[in-house]
């Protein structure tokens, strides 16, 4: 071993996977089994006290899913990650260790629509109030702030209006509050924005998108930078005694180590959305080309938004990978690489137009998913959004013609002839029927 | 230039082993690899201890030969507790301590007299000044440290609580007890 700080397409391939003792598996072997023997009655025990390290039993914990942890850890640059069944579930898991019935959090109102529901209507049936704040500015989060705050929460790049999170400010005003700044960087991955090094203390991500890349698998990440100081007074869970666990304390105990502890040995044996080893495996051979993948994936966006731009059948391109967004400033800033693959544009004609344009496609999946390695496209407004009101629809930034991207990994130019033609048809289609009614 | 070299002498008579520094990962790992003993001082008999976590797994999941230090305690673990150091029936390579940060120098120098390798200060517990002294009395200091995530780190145990090792290698696994 030597004292060699290891890049991060190196870190891509071996974090977390050092081969087994026995057989020396150089892939990450799939342990398929949902329990594991003991060794003894006393091994037995001091598994259960969590006196020692090791599998029990595969819901809280799975040699194959734990190779992937510690890799989305090492690409992070955080101290450990919990695995779990999906994006949804990774948040969840936060939201429940941090709060409870009467506590509060302030999230940016531009989040994934599943995250505003399960904030909105699922948590707030808990008891748990959500204050959606409408802008990136720290101030604006800093008034919604509450003496019942746990959290503040926001996404990287916003989708689908591109909007980019001032995490420094963000993170500078929880902690001025004495509470975490969690962020679901899903859109960027590591590769293009690591938040931890810009004051986040939890990243939460949807690896069913670009971390694992073939569209193939569901999974979730919780990675905590562990330098929280979890004792500040404000998370009493986190130092009263744990009676599970023979009276313990997180933070007592295991210190820095504490709130991942107490994720996994405790939310994760009581909600139960562990990710399963199969999955992890199929996630971890995605992961394993996620640099390459994302280096390509932003080229390819980066020239189809300006394709777009420049073309007059599009009313409006939003990309912070362009001068024209108001955030590219700050993309420039925190996504030197890139400002991620997926954005939204409007084709001219309004609704009935993009809906027409979406139908023409030939090459480009419509489809409610992000970060394939094929290129993806979506109306929200009659999918993924479709719950919201009209006011989340606003708030959230998208007008009812908007149609969102996901830049693949595709020949660019087969997906701009796939778009140039779409447009075409979409708009001879609109002519057509136009002139049909003036003819009538 | 003559000044320097003055200070340089100086600092050189003061601290014949050079000035202390937390060591790195690879260097703990050696600490680790080269000792074959280990004496907790400020060893508990609650469970949920600290120091009680710490036992248990080095008794379970290392080789090392455990000694528990407490002059209030007779039995921990089934273990004859002692009262210091020098009773040990053996020279403990690394000495565990879970003690506040005002008590380890005098654990230090404890240490010195019996022939200890290692000064380990545990998770939490800070104190540059002894890590010094430890230096100047010719043994190597670690602070701020759990040598149970440290022994995990470097022999599986870490990576399967999801952990962050910073273990890269195409070695096989390394185990330990
Ligand atoms: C930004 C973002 N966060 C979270 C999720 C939820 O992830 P999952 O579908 O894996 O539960 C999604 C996608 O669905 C997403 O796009």
């Amino acid at each position: 071993m030597s004292e060699r700080e290891f890049g991060f397409r190196t870190r891509a391939l071996h974090a977390g996977t050092v081969p087994d003792a026995v057989h020396g598996t150089r892939a990450v072997p799939i342990h398929q089994s949902t329990s594991f023997v003991f060794k003894d009655t006393d091994d037995a025990a001091n598994l259960f006290a969590l006196q020692k390290y090791g599998s029990i039993y595969s819901r809280i914990g799975n040699p194959t899913v734990n190779a992937l942890e510690e890799r989305l850890a090492s690409l992070e640059g955080g101290i450990g990650a919990v695995a779990t069944a999906s994006g949804m579930s990774a948040e969840f898991l936060v939201f429940a260790a941090l709060c409870g019935t009467g506590d509060h959090i302030v999230a940016s109102s531009k989040l994934y629509g599943g995250t505003v529901t399960q904030l909105d209507v699922t948590l707030r049936r808990f008891g748990i109030e959500t204050t959606f704040v409408d802008t990136t500015d720290p101030e604006a989060f800093r008034a919604a702030l509450q003496e019942n705050t746990k959290v503040v929460y926001t996404e990287t790049v916003a989708n689908p209006s591109s909007d980019v999170a001032d995490l420094r400010g963000l993170a500078d005003v929880a902690h001025e509050h004495g509470v975490p700044l969690v962020v679901d960087a899903t859109l960027t991955t590591p590769y293009l924005l690591r938040p931890i090094e810009h004051g986040a203390d939890i990243v939460v991500h949807s690896v069913t998108k670009f971390l694992g890349g073939h569209g193939t698998t569901l999974g979730g990440v919780v990675v905590e930078a562990g330098t929280f100081p979890w004792d500040n007074g404000k998370f009493p869970s986190m130092t009263e005694p744990v009676p599970s666990y023979g009276d313990l304390s997180w933070w007592g105990n295991f210190g820095e180590y504490g709130f991942l502890t107490k994720l996994r040995s405790e939310q994760l044996r009581d909600v139960g959305p562990s990710l399963s080893p199969q999955a992890a495996f199929q996630l971890m051979q995605g992961i394993e080309t996620l640099p390459q993948r994302m280096g390509e994936h932003v080229a390819n966006a980066q020239r189809i938004a300006e394709w777009l731009e420049s073309d007059e059948r599009i009313s409006y391109v939003n990309y912070a990978g362009l001068p024209s967004h108001p955030d590219h400033e700050r993309a420039r800033e925190v996504l030197p690489l890139g400002a991620g693959s997926v954005f939204s544009f409007g084709v001219t004609g309004g609704r009935e137009v993009g809906a027409r344009f979406i139908e023409a496609l030939q090459l480009a999946s419509h489809l409610a998913n992000v970060g394939d390695v094929r290129t993806l496209v979506l109306h929200p407004g009659s999918t993924t959004h479709q719950q919201l009101t009209e006011e989340q629809m606003a708030a959230a930034g998208i007008p009812d013609d908007l149609i969102r991207i996901s830049v693949g990994l595709e020949d660019v130019d087969d997906v701009l002839w796939d778009l140039d033609q779409a447009l075409d048809a979409a708009l001879a289609a609109t002519a057509a029927t136009e002139q049909t009614e003036e003819a009538r | 230039m003559s000044t320097t070299e003055t200070t340089a002498d100086a600092a050189h008579a003061e601290h014949p082993h050079g000035i202390w520094e937390p060591p790195s990962p690879v260097r703990r790992l050696q600490l680790l690899h080269s000792a074959r003993s280990i004496a907790i001082v400020g060893a508990s008999n609650k469970p949920q201890r600290a120091s009680h976590f710490v036992a248990t797994y080095l008794l379970s999941s290392s080789s090392y030969r455990v000694h528990f230090i407490n002059p209030r305690l007779d039995e921990i673990l089934g273990q004859p507790v002692y009262p210091s150091l020098a009773e040990l029936p053996e020279v403990p390579d690394i000495v565990d301590i879970f003690r506040r940060p005002e008590d380890v120098p005098g654990i230090v120098e404890e240490a010195a007299e019996v022939g200890a390798q290692t000064i380990w200060m545990q998770l939490g517990i800070r104190n540059p000044e002894a890590a010094q002294l430890a230096r100047d009395r010719g043994m190597e200091a670690v602070q701020d440290r759990c040598v149970k995530i440290e022994h995990a780190r470097f022999h599986g145990g870490l990576n399967l609580a999801g952990f962050n090792t910073g273990v890269i290698s195409a070695k096989r696994q390394r185990l330990d007890g």
